[in-house]
Order: structure tokens, then sequence, then C-alpha cells
């Protein structure tokens, strides 16, 4: 099958739509059809042989913060070229919704259009203005996917229509067959995560550390992650400090062997998140999870049973959870057997099955992909449009 | 006196260019519900198909070939106005002879039944998908055609009103379920 997956963000810039779009491609690569990935990139940027470059992005204010998004008539062009160029039986926009290239292939395209919504953001006040230009665009998907069905009960209420959940893959093997680090077992918590985006909790978990410590003085914080290393230690008192490592951005192998080595992985996320994929790599790699009850993270969990949940922000309930599972050596294997078996329905060779499995669905009894010449403007309207 | 005339002009041929893209919005609309009802039935057929196929086999009890053939030979022949009943029936009849694990094992075992197991398991979970993308696309088109400016001036032609198809789609978990 030939596939087109279209990228709204920069290719250069790391994230989690990002890491999922290649783990994807190569994915079906693998299996041995044809992928083509549009995506911003710098000119300069070394990029995959599947990713073909839609240009710079450009840095403009959206939605509460700067966003790097591809618009005007220069990008329209050259998704329109690449269009015409893969003549492809299928193709999956990511995140249709942000002003960037997924709308623009959106409606630029005619046929198979399967769509991925990755954010459960509330819509946005752009997004009412535009709506009914976006709505004009967004119709001509075939096919929705939500990565949650906490994201797909968001897309419900603000577009409106239907999604079928199939959530982020992960490659558990990669996880599960990491070798641990000595350095980082023995009494150990782990924390993934940028340090100063306070969305990603850390703040809580330095409110309720000194309560662990106090509980349970062998303990050690590792935390992985990009941003200001003395701001993020400033609230703890001074001699606990020490038991705080921060061993900044870290690769994806080390990733792994952390997630194996430490005795409990903290998730204290207070909002913003429509997956977490990172609780789904830490059951993975057998690490017990303690998550903040945010919907996503429920889902991901399967309610409680596959990892353990305290309420959202509540760092006293987070200390008393994380001090009675460092001492509970069973209760966490317990964890770890549950996870473990949970996490399968998360593994490429299931979702990428699953993403398949809409594309023959929206393939099925309808023609193959090309560019959308039938409404492209005024002299087409007016008949004047050369063939 | 020009000038108005010539306003007009420009008011009605917008106007005019409006409607007219309305209109095309709505065709593409149409388009899609017939795709996604020919993906849905090639699905529903396929699922019908597989179930039949296993009934006949002899893989499975007496008791339970027949359940499974009664309902999918009715699913099969049912009239357009039976249709969502005799398929949520199939759907039920699918559920109760998967209902244990052991079925699904004992399946599994048989020769040629652990293809026949993955066939059924992609078209049960592929009936879902297909009736859930049809009707989104009815539930976009019925918003648009329900608009004044669709209404009024009659753009949807005679294309008639779109219906959603409801039906039990339910899979039996013990057959959907993976445990690697």
């Amino acid at each position: 099958m030939r596939i087109g997956i279209v990228c709204p963000y920069s290719w250069d810039v790391p994230g989690g739509v990002q890491f999922h779009i290649r783990d994807l491609a190569e994915y079906f690569i693998r299996l041995g059809h044809e992928v083509s990935v549009l995506a911003p990139a710098d000119d300069d940027t070394p990029l995959p042989p599947y990713v073909v470059s839609a240009g710079r992005a450009v840095p403009v204010p959206y939605n509460g913060s700067v966003a790097r998004l591809n618009f005007g008539f220069l990008s329209a062009a050259r998704v329109r070229r690449w269009l015409h160029e893969g003549a492809f039986d299928v193709i999956h926009i990511h995140e249709p919704t942000s002003p960037s290239l997924g709308l623009l292939a959106c409606w630029a395209a005619q046929g198979p259009i399967v769509a991925t919504f990755h954010t459960s953001n509330p819509r946005s006040r752009a997004m009412i203005a535009a709506y009914a230009i976006l709505q004009a665009a967004l119709e001509k998907i075939s096919a929705r996917i939500a990565v949650s069905e906490y994201a797909r009960r968001t897309l419900v209420e603000h577009l409106g229509g239907d999604a079928v959940v199939i959530p982020n893959g992960v490659d558990v093997d990669f996880f599960a067959e990491a070798e641990p680090r000595p350095e980082w077992q023995g009494g150990t918590i782990g924390f993934i995560g940028r340090i100063d985006e306070p969305r990603k909790g850390l703040p809580v978990l330095m409110r309720a550390l000194p309560k662990i410590l106090a509980a349970r003085p062998g303990t050690r914080l590792l935390v992985a992650g990009r941003g200001d290393e003395e701001e993020a230690v400033a609230s703890l008192p001074g001699e606990l400090r020490s038991r705080v490592e921060f061993l900044g951005m870290i690769s994806d192998e080390d990733k792994a062997r952390f997630l194996r080595s430490i005795d409990l992985y903290v998730a204290p996320n207070t909002g913003g998140e429509s997956f977490g994929i990172i609780l789904v790599e830490a059951m993975s790699a057998g690490a017990p999870v303690l998550a903040s009850d945010l919907d996503a993270f429920a889902q991901v969990l399967d309610r409680g049973a596959a990892g353990e949940l305290f309420p959202n922000e509540d760092a006293d309930a987070l200390a008393e959870a994380a001090v009675r599972l460092l001492a509970d050596p069973a209760r966490r294997a317990e964890l770890r057997a549950r996870g473990s078996a949970h996490v399968r329905r998360f593994d490429w060779s299931t979702v990428g099955a699953d993403i398949m499995s809409v594309y023959e669905t929206v393939t099925a009894g309808a023609a193959a992909v090309a560019a959308d010449d039938r409404a492209t403007g005024l002299r087409a309207r007016l008949g004047l449009a050369r063939d | 006196m020009t000038a108005t005339l010539i306003w007009i002009l420009v008011v009605l041929v917008a106007i005019g260019l409006y409607l007219s893209w309305t209109a095309g919005r709505l065709d593409r609309l149409h388009a899609r519900i017939d795709a996604a009802r020919a993906a849905l039935d090639a699905q529903l057929l396929r699922r019908a198909s597989v179930a039949q196929e296993l009934a006949t086999s002899g893989v499975l009890d007496p008791a339970a070939s027949i359940v499974l053939y009664e309902a999918a030979h009715a699913a099969r022949q049912a009239e357009e106005e039976q249709r969502e009943v005799a398929e949520s029936e199939l759907s039920q009849a699918l559920r109760a002879v998967f209902a244990d694990t052991q079925q699904v094992e004992g399946l599994r075992e048989a020769p040629g039944g652990e293809e026949a197991a993955r066939e059924l398991a992609e078209a049960v979970r592929r009936v879902p998908m297909a009736r859930r993308f049809h009707n989104d696309a009815v539930g976009a088109a019925r918003r648009l055609r329900e608009h004044r400016k669709v209404r009024w001036f009659r753009l949807a032609g005679h294309a008639p009103f779109p219906l959603a198809f409801e039906m039990d789609d339910e899979p039996p978990a013990a057959l959907v379920e993976r445990v690697a």
C-alpha cells in the first residue's frame, strides 16, 4: 500500500507526535509498504529517506504559546506537489486541527483520508472563529482515530462526529529487554520529563519528597529531562538536595535502561495529557507506576489495575502511596507482572495492525488520493480552469 | 443607478458562488457516505462469510454450529429493513458461541483453525470501525443538510436523507482479547 503521512510539527524538534509518526512509518516500511512522511524541517537538517521536507516552520504565537507552524502559498504548493507525486492509496494526517500542514493537506487532498487526533485541548478561540472553514476541511476525513477514550470524548464534544480509539504504540520488547544499570538501582524513584514545565508535575513530587525521605531515608530520586536543576530543588531543605540526582536529557537506550533499573516510576503530571506514553514505556520496562489520576492516565493504567493512582496535585497522598509501595516488594512485583501483561495491547504489532485495518477499511470502495482540483478557486468554479 | 445595479449583481454572484461551494461540499459528503457504506457492507459480508464457513467446517460442536449457521445465513439473506436486526443477532450469536476462551482455544488448535480464528477476529474488529466511519459521515451530512441555506435552496437535490446504521456490534471478548 502507498501511504502518505503528514506530520504537523517540525521534524527537528523532538516530540511525542513526531516519535509516533517515525515509529509508525518505520513499522509499515518493515512490512513492505511504501511510506512517505511530509513534515516541516529546516533545509539543512538531515532527514531519513522517507521524510519529505515541507519547508521551514515559522514560529507564531498560537493558542497561548509559540508554535512552529507551516502555512502560506509556498507550503500549500509543496503539499500539492507531494500529493501529486506520491499517488497515495491513503493519507494519514496527524493533528488536523492545528493550523499547519495537517489542515493544508486536508484542504488540498481528496480520497481516503485518515486523521489522528492526539491532543485533547479544549477548542481554542481561533478554532471557533475558523470553525466554518475548518468544518469544510475536516468533512473530508473518512476515518478519525483518537489516541484515547478521553481524546475521543473531546473530539466528539467539540467537533461532532465520532472516532475509533487506537492508542499510541510502544516497542514493548525494546524496553523489556534493556539492561538495568547498577548505579540507578536500589531504592530509586524515577521521573522523566521537562523539569521546568509545571504541568509535568515535578513540583508536586518535590513537595512530597521530604515525607518520603523521612520514612525511607535511603531513597534516591532520579530525574531525567531538560530544565533548570537549581530551580527545581529550590523548595527542598539543603540537606535533602543530595538525594536528588539529575541526569539531563537521556538517549532512548538510556531511557529504557533507566526504566528497567528504578524501583518506582512516578508520573505526577497535573494536566494537559491526552495519552501518557511514558507510563506505557515504564510498564514495558517492568517499572511499577504511581501516577496522578488524570483521565488519560487512569485509562492507560486500566483504572488503577496496572499501576497505582493518587489524587491529582495531592503531594501528601503521593508521599503516602510512594512510601507504602517502596516498603512492599510483593505489591511492586504484582504491579510489574500486571503492567507487563497489560502493555501488550500497546505494542506496535497490535497498534500497527489496527491502524492498517483502518486504512484497509477506508480504501475498500474508494479511489486513491489525489490533489483536490474541484474547488481550487474562482477559475475552476467559473469553468475557466485548464484541464 | 448603474452603481447600485452593479453592486446588486456582485452580491448575487457572491451568493451564487457560496451556494455552489456548499453544494460541492454536500456532494463530497454524499460520496463519502457511499464509500463508507460500501466499506461497511464489505465488512459485514466478510464477517457473515467467515462465520458461515466456521459453522459448516465441523470444528465447532453441533449446537454451536447450528446457532452460528442460522445467524450468519439470516444476516446474509436479510432484506434492507431487517438488516440491522439480523446483523445484531449475528453479533449476539458470535458472542454466545465464543463466550469463553476455551472455545477459542479449541478453534485455534483445530487444523486450519488458527487462520480461521484470525480471520474472524479481524472481521469482528473491523465491523465496528466501518460502522463508526459510516455514521460519522452520515452525521456530518445531516448537520449540513439541516442548515437553512441547504433547505431553502434545495441544495441536496433528490439525494435521500442519510440514515445511520444502528446495530449491536460488540465483538466476542475472548476472540479479540490479545494475550501475547
